[in-house]
């Protein structure tokens, strides 16, 4: 059911290009990547080697061998270990005013997040969300470990 | 370390009770590289717990929540896979500029084959150049000044052979002083453009 509202997404961002924080914007770009590792993007899966563009919406995935970093366009640096997944729910970020919009959802496995700038100009525009957690950040570095029974 | 109103609403305890059934989780805050201070804040349908302290923590287990003291090797046993494919931090240069041209000092000129050097070895490598301003002048006239300051830095590289479709530009205008100063005052160190590679 989920992807269907990512999917609709992602034709809305077709449809108005250049609205910040839509599925299909920018956000980033895998830097690091070993073993499996793969993006789901409006449905479809694509293999992610080191140069991947990450879009809004993306959700990023390691199999049991896999890590991937990425590194977003405000510089928050996000890498996760094995048996991971996380989504880009919501990306934005306005180079000349810093001002922007982070929120990743950690589905599971482990993350590590080294926050960039949109979190040095305005902690509250940058969160992430585990199943049962929001994490808010006035800092720079940590780690998340989620095993949940689904993923979803 | 501050502990809010954890556990102390029964109708939201149930719904965590719910949601947390099969969920196990731990969160760490770890220290910032530069010394400085950091925290976190983990808020869930119980309260919300803040972080401060390097290493400090908090798991949950089923409907168990606690906070811990967790340790540079636990984070390292558990995260060390997530850690070690951590991109390299992005880095910043810093180019000036003679007065009122868009010609680089000599020492600024000497810093592109560093600069270079750096975006070519880097993996999938990505430039920010900002242009930034002094105080002299509007908000507006620096918003474009600046813009113009990190296209000419942009052009630079670009002759030095950076691939052009790297490069994206971005002007602050005068947000970001490195000299703070009142406003109209002519400082050469806020006129600058950084590049930031990531």
């Amino acid at each position: 059911m989920k992807w269907n509202r990512f999917m609709g997404a992602a034709v809305l961002a077709g449809l108005c290009f250049g609205v910040p924080a839509f599925a299909g914007e920018d956000a980033g770009m895998v830097k690091t990547s070993k073993g499996q590792v793969g993006i789901e993007r409006a449905g479809q899966w694509i293999p992610a080697p080191v140069g991947t563009p990450v879009l809004v919406a993306d959700r990023i995935k390691t199999g049991a061998d896999g890590a991937v970093g990425v590194t977003l366009r405000d510089n928050t640096l996000l890498s996760a270990g094995p048996n991971s997944a996380f989504a880009i729910d919501k990306f934005a970020f306005n180079s000349t005013t810093y001002e922007g919009v982070v929120s990743v959802g950690v589905k599971k496995g482990t993350l590590a997040v080294s926050t960039g700038k949109i979190a040095k100009e305005k902690p509250e525009s940058v969160d992430f969300r585990t199943p049962t957690s929001v994490i808010g950040v006035h800092g720079t570095e940590f780690v998340i470990e989620t095993e949940a029974g689904d993923e979803d | 370390m501050r502990i809010d109103s954890c556990g102390r609403w029964p109708l939201a305890a149930l719904s965590a009770l719910l949601l947390g059934g099969c969920v196990s989780e731990r969160v760490v805050l770890l220290p910032a590289p530069d010394g400085r201070p950091t925290a976190i804040t983990v808020r869930d349908s119980r309260g919300e717990v803040v972080l401060d302290q390097p290493f400090a923590g908090v798991e949950r287990r089923g409907n168990e929540f606690k906070v811990l003291k967790s340790s540079e090797a636990e984070v390292k046993a558990k995260f060390g896979a997530a850690l070690a494919a951590k991109p390299v931090p992005p880095r910043s240069f810093i180019l000036y500029f003679e007065g009122g041209s868009e010609t680089l000092t000599a020492v600024s000129a000497a810093e592109l084959a560093t600069i270079k050097r750096e975006i070519a070895e880097r993996p999938a490598s990505e430039v920010m150049v900002i242009g930034h301003t002094d105080t002299v002048g509007g908000m507006d006239t620096n918003d474009k000044l600046s813009q113009k300051r990190a296209a000419a830095v942009r052009e630079i590289l670009i002759a030095a052979g950076v691939p052009a479709q790297k490069i994206e530009t971005a002007g602050r205008g005068e947000r970001e002083l490195l000299v703070m100063s009142a406003d109209e005052v002519a400082e050469p160190r806020n006129r600058r453009v950084e590049i930031s590679v990531r």
